[in-house]
C-alpha cells in the first residue's frame, strides 16, 4: 500500500512540470467534432454543479443584491428603501467603520506575518537534509487543528489573566497583563493565533523551493555570489508566483475570519476585536436585518474584489514567470 | 571544509529547530496537560504542562455534557454530517472534474470560468441569502442545509481531481473506446480506479473543513440535541457558566482526536494536496 502511494502522489506532484498534457485533448478534438452525444454526456456529467450554480450560487447572489436595498426581518416581505441601507452604513454607523478599520488592520498585519513567518521557517526546513518530514509533518500540526473551536478555546484561556503565557510572563520576572481585557492587545492575540497557522503556507513554500534547480545556486557560487544574494537574486524571485497564490488566498481568508473574534473575544473589549463577518453576523442573526446584512455582504465583496485586482495588478511588476514555465 | 565544523552545524540547526518547534506544539500539550489537571488547579502555574496528580475523571465528567445531552450525541451527529457530506461531495466532484477533464462539449470554457470564480467567492456572501431560502423550505434545525449544498460539487475539489485526470494519458480512454466502452464506461472503469489518490486528498479535506464547521450549525441549528461537537463545545465553554476548567479542556481534546487520526494516517494525501493546489498558478 505504501509505495503505491507515493507513486500515485508523485505524479500528482509532477503535474506542474508537464503542465501541457492539455495536447492530446486538442488532437482528439480535431478529429472529432464536437457531437451532439457529446454535448450531452458534458451536461450531464456536470449537471451537479450547474445546478449548484444557478441555486445555491447565482440567484443568493443576485437575491442578496436586491435585499441590500430593502429592509427584512424574515417577518412578512422586504421593504423597498432604495439605498439607505448604505447611507446608513457610510454615514451613520459607527460600529460599521470600527469593524472595518478592525479588519483592515487584522488583515494587514496577521496576513503578511503568517507569510513571511511560513517564508522562514520554509528556508530553514530546506537547508536541512535529516528529519525534514518529522519537524514539516510537527510544524504543519497548528493548521490542521487550527479552525476548530477548541483551539479558539483554549487561546482564549491562553492568554487569559491567569493563562499560561502571563505564567510564563510571571517566571520570567517580567510584569504580567490582562491581554484579552484591554482594547489594545486583544487584537494581536488573535493576529498571533492567525500566525501560528502558518503551516499549509509553509508547504506550498517548500514544494516552491524544491521547484527550483540546484544548478542555478551552483552556477551563481562558482561566480562568487554570497548566500544572501542568492536569496535576493534567485529564490526570491523564484517564489514569487507561489508568494502570488499564497498572497490572494490569505488576503481572502483573513478578511473573512470570523471563529477567532467570536470565540476568543467576542468581539470584545470595548468592541476592540469586532471583526467585519463578526459585526455582519450579528446584525443579520442578532438583530434580523436582513438587508443591512447583505448590504454590508456586498461591500465586503467590493472590498475583496478590489483587493485581489490590485494584487493580480501589481504583480506584473513583481511577479517573476520563469520563460520555460509559460 | 573540515568534518567538525559541519557536525556543529547541524547540531546547531536541528537544537535550533527542535526548540522551535517545541514553542510551536506548546500550545496544544498545554491543552491536553491542562484536561488532566484538577480543575482548581488549572490555573495556578499555569504553565506547566504535566499536572502534579493526574485527573482522568476529568473526561467522564466533561464526557456528560450539558442539559443531559451526552458528547456521545454530539460526536454521532458530527459524525453523520460529516460523512454524509464528505460523500456527497467527493462524489459530484469527481463526476464534474470528469466532465470538465474529458468531454468537449459546447461552453465549457464558460462553465470552468464559473467555477474557478465560485472557488474564489467567499461563503459569506450568499449566508445570508441562502439562510432566507433554506427558512422558506422550512429546513431550519434540520440537517438538510449542511449536508444538501455539498452534493453538487466543491470547486476546490472538482480543481484538484481535474489536475489528476489530466496526468491520465488519454491514451487509455482511447485504448476503452476501441474495445468498445462508452463515456460512462470510460469513467466507472478507467478514470475512477485511477483518481483514488485525489479523491481520497478530497476526502481528508472535506472531513476537517465539515469537522471545523461552526458557522452552519451555528446558524442552522437551534436543538441542542441535534448539535454537532463543535457548537456544543461552544456553549460547554460559556465563560460565564464554565467551573469545571479540568473537564473543558478535556472536551476540546477529546474533539480533535479525529482530526488527529486522520492527519497521522494519511498525512503524505494531505501534504501533496497542498503542495501542489498551491502551485498550479
Amino acid at each position: 500500500m505504501i509505495p503505491k502511494k507515493s507513486e500515485q502522489s508523485e505524479s500528482v506532484m509532477d503535474f506542474p512540470k508537464t503542465k501541457m498534457t492539455e495536447k492530446p485533448v486538442k488532437r482528439f478534438k480535431s478529429r472529432k467534432k464536437k457531437s451532439g452525444y457529446e454535448n450531452a454526456t458534458g451536461y450531464l456529467f456536470i449537471s451537479p454543479f450547474l445546478i449548484g450554480l444557478f441555486c445555491l450560487t447565482l440567484y443568493p447572489i443576485v437575491y442578496s443584491f436586491y435585499l441590500s436595498f430593502t429592509q427584512y426581518d424574515l417577518l412578512g416581505s422586504p421593504t423597498w428603501i432604495g439605498l439607505d441601507n448604505y447611507t446608513r452604513m457610510f454615514t451613520n454607523d459607527d460600529m460599521f467603520w470600527t469593524s472595518m478599520k478592525t479588519t483592515f488592520f487584522y488583515a494587514g498585519v496577521a496576513v503578511p506575518f503568517r507569510l513571511i513567518f511560513a517564508l522562514l521557517v520554509a528556508l530553514a526546513l530546506n537547508k536541512i537534509t535529516e528529519m525534514v518530514g518529522l519537524y514539516r509533518t510537527m510544524l504543519y500540526l497548528p493548521s490542521v487543528v487550527g479552525g476548530s473551536i477548541a483551539i479558539s478555546i483554549m487561546w482564549r484561556q491562553l492568554f487569559g489573566n491567569d493563562g499560561a503565557f502571563n505564567s510564563f510572563l510571571a517566571l520570567l520576572g517580567l510584569p504580567t497583563h490582562s491581554w484579552l481585557g484591554d482594547p489594545d492587545t486583544a487584537i494581536w492575540t488573535l493576529i498571533v493565533l492567525y500566525g501560528w497557522q502558518f503551516g499549509s503556507s509553509m508547504l506550498i513554500f517548500l514544494a516552491g523551493l524544491r521547484n527550483i534547480p540546484k544548478t542555478y545556486y551552483e552556477a551563481s557560487a562558482v561566480d562568487g555570489a554570497r548566500p544572501i544574494q542568492q536569496f535576493f537574486k534567485i529564490t526570491l524571485p523564484l517564489l514569487t508566483p507561489v508568494i502570488l497564490f499564497n498572497m490572494v488566498m490569505q488576503v481572502i481568508n483573513g478578511f473573512m475570519a470570523f471563529t477567532p473574534s467570536f470565540i476568543v473575544t467576542n468581539g470584545g473589549p470595548m468592541n476592540s476585536t469586532v471583526l467585519f463577518v463578526l459585526y455582519m453576523y450579528r446584525r443579520a442573526f442578532e438583530f434580523f436585518e436582513m438587508g443591512y446584512g447583505s448590504a454590508m455582504a456586498w461591500v465586503m465583496l467590493v472590498i475583496i474584489a478590489a483587493l485581489t485586482a490590485l494584487i493580480f495588478k501589481s504583480s506584473g511588476k513583481w511577479v517573476h514567470y520563469e520563460g520555460e514555465q509559460k | 571544509m573540515n568534518t567538525q565544523n559541519k557536525k556543529l552545524k547541524k547540531f546547531i540547526q536541528h537544537t535550533a529547530m527542535i526548540v522551535f518547534t517545541l514553542i510551536m506544539l506548546y500550545p496544544l500539550a498545554w491543552m491536553v496537560g491542562s484536561s488532566l489537571k484538577e480543575s482548581s488547579s488549572v490555573f495556578i502555574d499555569a504553565h506547566k504542562i504535566i499536572p502534579d496528580v493526574f485527573r482522568f475523571e476529568n473526561y467522564i465528567e466533561g464526557w456528560k455534557g450539558f442539559g443531559g445531552i451526552t458528547f456521545s450525541t454530539f460526536f454521532m451527529n458530527s459524525f453523520v454530517i460529516v460523512i454524509i457530506s464528505t460523500i456527497g461531495s467527493v462524489l459530484s466532484s469527481t463526476l464534474i472534474a470528469f466532465g470538465f477533464a474529458r468531454i468537449n462539449f459546447v461552453g465549457k470554457k464558460l462553465w470552468f470560468v464559473c467555477m474557478m470564480l465560485t472557488m474564489m467567492l467567499p461563503y459569506e456572501m450568499v449566508m445570508i441569502p441562502q439562510y432566507i431560502m433554506f427558512n422558506g423550505f422550512g429546513w431550519i434545525d434540520t440537517y438538510l442545509p449542511l449536508i444538501l449544498p455539498t452534493f453538487f460539487g466543491a470547486p476546490f475539489f472538482i480543481f484538484l481531481i481535474m489536475q489528476f485526470i489530466r496526468t491520465i494519458p488519454t491514451e487509455l480512454d482511447q485504448a476503452a473506446k476501441i474495445d468498445g466502452c462508452g463515456t460512462f464506461g470510460i469513467f466507472f472503469r478507467i478514470i475512477c480506479p485511477l483518481v483514488v489518490p485525489a479523491m481520497m486528498t478530497a476526502a481528508i479535506f472535506s472531513f476537517y473543513w465539515r469537522w471545523d464547521d461552526f458557522m452552519g450549525p451555528l446558524l442552522y441549528l437551534t436543538t441542542p440535541a441535534k448539535y454537532p461537537v463543535s457548537l456544543a463545545l461552544k456553549l460547554f465553554s460559556d465563560p460565564n457558566s464554565v467551573t469545571n476548567w479540568g473537564a473543558m479542556f478535556a472536551m476540546s481534546t477529546i474533539s480533535l482526536i479525529p482530526v488527529f487520526i486522520i492527519f497521522f494516517i494519511f498525512q503524505r494525501y494531505i501534504v501533496d494536496g497542498i503542495s501542489t493546489s498551491g502551485l498550479k498558478s
